[in-house]
């Protein structure tokens, strides 16, 4: 797709700026894109890792019927919190930190547009997520109203932290606005000649779509949890009936920032796989300029459904049919990609290196989770589905095996770009047949506890649930330990391993692989020719 | 030295900033904005079961007594609320246009004067449009000293345009305690003086 001439870019270092601290310092002042890009990515994976711990509890407490290991209360905070800290401090910061590496070395731009701010975006998130998790050791006990914080679950039966819970959000939104302008700035005037915008990597179209949708959206849900604040603690009635308000209208503004959000953790997936499939199929993409006009529709749909998650709310049927047939058109623009990543695969020159398996698995599970979708998408029967464990799978389908799947690939893939190794093929291997199998005995009986009524977010469930609740705690607790395989292995291809050549992967494109393997601190301080 | 340094860059990095934060700062006010806008629909729509709380006028109504609408209360305590509160008849047959007297009664339960305030909901919501009433205690805050109960009326008439596939308006209460919101309010009124 392109050809580039580069000059030399591991030597020529500009010096001006170059008695860089050393130790905690140089991260802590770091402005340089690649340092992080790399906290991001860590800083996500240890709340992966803290998120995940929660879901083990959640398991284990949902092994057996009946209550035996923690109180409904804590259990209530693990669901809560495990939502939080999976959207907002694992999968949103993923995405930022690749975003960080990948965007600059993509596009040829020497950094970030904004490297001061970039600092910033990074390391107010630790601060937010600090007071988030310290709210779990308060009296009355952290947030335990779901991730969603519906009114007045939120307001009128909230615990007391529930100020910090607002504080936290605040923070991780205006991280990830910051985030987003950064992202905007670089990508729209930091371009090495030549990179006109039909020749962008789809990863930085699909991130360039997702920085627009967080500055949309982010900024509603800033004031969503505002008007929670004030509800409880000054007196207000946004979502008090008493007062005049609706506690209806809580769910109409959380869902306008909610379903633009789910988009968010997804369409970043859309660029990531739209790298690695053409890579290993040995084939360009197949219909380019088709999955840019798709992200796009996608993006712009989000913004028409946000009511299909409130189906049951008592809506007027012709608002129920309306949100039902916009919902059911996004599949359409999502059907194009899963079809474009098909088209590309065949008749490739296919091989199946970890990254490579990743992609797939995602394309098929993402697919599962987009067809349960299509199913809650239908009113009358999302009035059987609605709170059970179908949704539960669902949206775990889309976001284990979407979102997480698509940056478990993408760090494989790119990965010897980053340390300058490649990582051990055969852990790799082992991550992903443990993780694919599992992940599957953990979410897809969720699908029929779900259709037999088992309801979500309750710490205790009827005898018959009990078998298949079993397997499905089996299948959490495996995947859970499955993760530590790919901590390890990434440490190991940290520390060393095979050295990497420039372009790992044969058929990979892009400007990132025109640069040594490790990429040097400065890359493109001339900015390459894109022809 | 790298290209983001060059001022024509600057000058654009800032222009871009500038734009992407005032549309930051205007989703910030939108999100506020729906606020009322969701007010403003559901009333120009009549599509969330809200009725009016001011009292209608009940004048040239012609009766259609052709037509038999069944009309059914319920009522609703707050959690924690120290009172009992039920419609005195739960369910009425009416012509459209007439205008129909009924009570609820009220009980304060407890041993200290509370002040309850009633939010009245219309289901199916389109019908809440046609549901007029002419007096209502919902109109007002009510004052009940402790352990006193009270009579407290409800007149109101279904409009005759209501569309033919509605033949049940169910008119549910909630009441909610607000005597700590008084109490308040009289506090601040208080210091104001």
């Amino acid at each position: 797709m392109m050809s580039t001439t580069t000059q030399d870019q591991s030597i020529t270092h500009d010096d001006h700026h170059h008695d860089a601290p050393k130790g905690i310092m140089r991260w802590l002042l770091t402005t340089n894109h690649k340092d992080i890009g790399t906290l991001y990515l860590w800083f996500s994976f240890i709340m992966f890792l803290t998120g995940g711990a929660m879901a083990m509890v959640i398991r284990a407490e949902l092994f057996q019927p009946g209550l035996q290991l923690v109180e409904p209360n804590f259990f209530n905070q693990m669901t809560t919190v495990h939502g939080l800290i999976m959207v907002f401090g694992a999968v949103m910061p993923a995405f930022t930190g690749l975003a960080n590496w990948l965007i600059p070395m993509m596009i040829g731009a020497p950094d970030m547009a904004l490297p001061r701010m970039n600092n910033w975006s990074f390391w107010i998130l630790p601060f937010a997520f600090t007071i988030l998790l310290s709210s779990l050791f308060m009296e009355g006990g952290g947030p335990n109203f779901g991730w969603t914080f519906y009114a007045p679950l939120s307001t009128t039966y909230s615990p007391d932290s529930t100020a910090l819970f607002v504080f936290s959000i605040h923070i991780m939104g205006i991280s990830s606005i910051m985030g987003a302008i950064n992202v905007i700035v670089t990508i729209v005037n930091l371009r090495a000649p030549g990179m006109t915008w039909m020749k962008l990597p789809m990863f930085v179209w699909t991130w360039l779509i997702t920085a627009f949708l967080l500055i949309a959206v982010m900024p509603v849900l800033a004031g969503a949890v505002t008007m929670v604040l004030t509800d409880k603690f000054f007196g207000t009635s946004f979502f008090e009936a008493a007062g005049g308000g609706d506690p209806v209208m809580f769910q109409h503004i959380f869902w306008f920032f909610g379903h633009p959000e789910v988009y968010i953790m997804i369409l970043p997936s859309f660029g990531i796989i739209s790298a690695i499939v053409p890579a290993f199929s040995r084939k360009p993409l197949f219909g380019y300029s088709s999955m840019v006009y798709a992200t796009a529709s996608i993006a712009i749909l989000s913004f028409l459904v946000w009511a299909h998650h409130m189906f049951t709310t008592g809506m007027p049927v012709f608002a129920e049919l309306f949100f039902m047939y916009c919902t059911m058109l996004i599949s359409v623009p999502t059907g194009v990609k899963v079809f474009n990543w098909v088209a590309t695969m065949w008749r490739g020159s296919l091989s199946f290196e970890t990254p490579m398996l990743f992609a797939v698995a995602f394309i098929v599970l993402f697919t599962i989770g987009g067809f349960s979708g299509l199913m809650l998408a239908i009113t009358p029967a999302d009035f059987q589905y609605h709170d059970t464990y179908f949704v539960v799978a669902h949206f775990h389908y889309v976001l284990v095996t979407g979102a997480i799947f698509s940056i478990m690939a993408a760090a494989y893939y790119w990965l010897p770009k980053w340390t300058g190794h490649m990582y051990n093929e055969r852990l790799g291997q082992w991550h992903f047949w443990c993780s694919v199998i599992s992940v599957n005995v953990l979410f897809f009986p969720m699908h029929f506890l779900g259709l037999a009524g088992m309801p979500r977010r309750i710490p205790d469930y009827s005898i018959q649930f009990a078998d298949v609740n079993q397997i499905v705690s089996i299948g959490g607790f495996a995947f859970g330990l499955s993760q530590l395989i790919f901590l390890v292995l990434v440490i190991k291809c940290i520390r060393g391993g095979e050295k990497a050549p420039a372009k790992p992967w044969e058929g990979s494109e892009g400007l990132e692989w025109t640069l040594p393997s490790p990429a040097p601190y400065h890359s493109f301080t001339t900015p390459p020719e894109v022809k | 030295m790298t290209n983001h340094h060059q001022p024509d860059k600057l000058k654009s990095n800032h222009k871009l900033i500038s734009m992407l934060v005032m549309g930051c700062i205007g989703m910030f006010g939108f999100g506020f904005a729906l606020v009322p806008l969701y007010d403003v629909l559901c009333d120009k729509l009549g599509i969330n079961g809200k009725t009016a709380n001011t009292a209608s006028s009940y004048q040239a109504i012609t009766i259609d007594t052709s037509r038999i609408v069944t009309v059914e209360f319920i009522s609703q305590v707050q959690t924690g609320m120290p009172w009992k509160f039920e419609p005195q008849t739960k369910r009425l047959e009416v012509h459209p246009g007439e205008l129909i007297h009924t009570v609820f009664l009220a009980r304060n339960v407890s041993d200290r004067a509370t002040v309850g305030q009633a939010i009245p909901s219309v289901s199916p919501g389109q019908g809440a449009a046609y549901f007029n009433k002419t007096e209502c205690f919902c109109f007002n805050q009510q004052h009940l000293a402790a352990s006193t109960s009270a009579e407290l009326p409800l007149i109101f008439f279904v409009d005759p345009q209501l569309p033919e596939s509605i033949h049940t308006l169910t008119l549910s209460y909630t009441l909610y305690d607000i005597t700590d919101k008084q109490l308040a309010s009289a506090i601040e009124q208080g210091a104001a003086k």
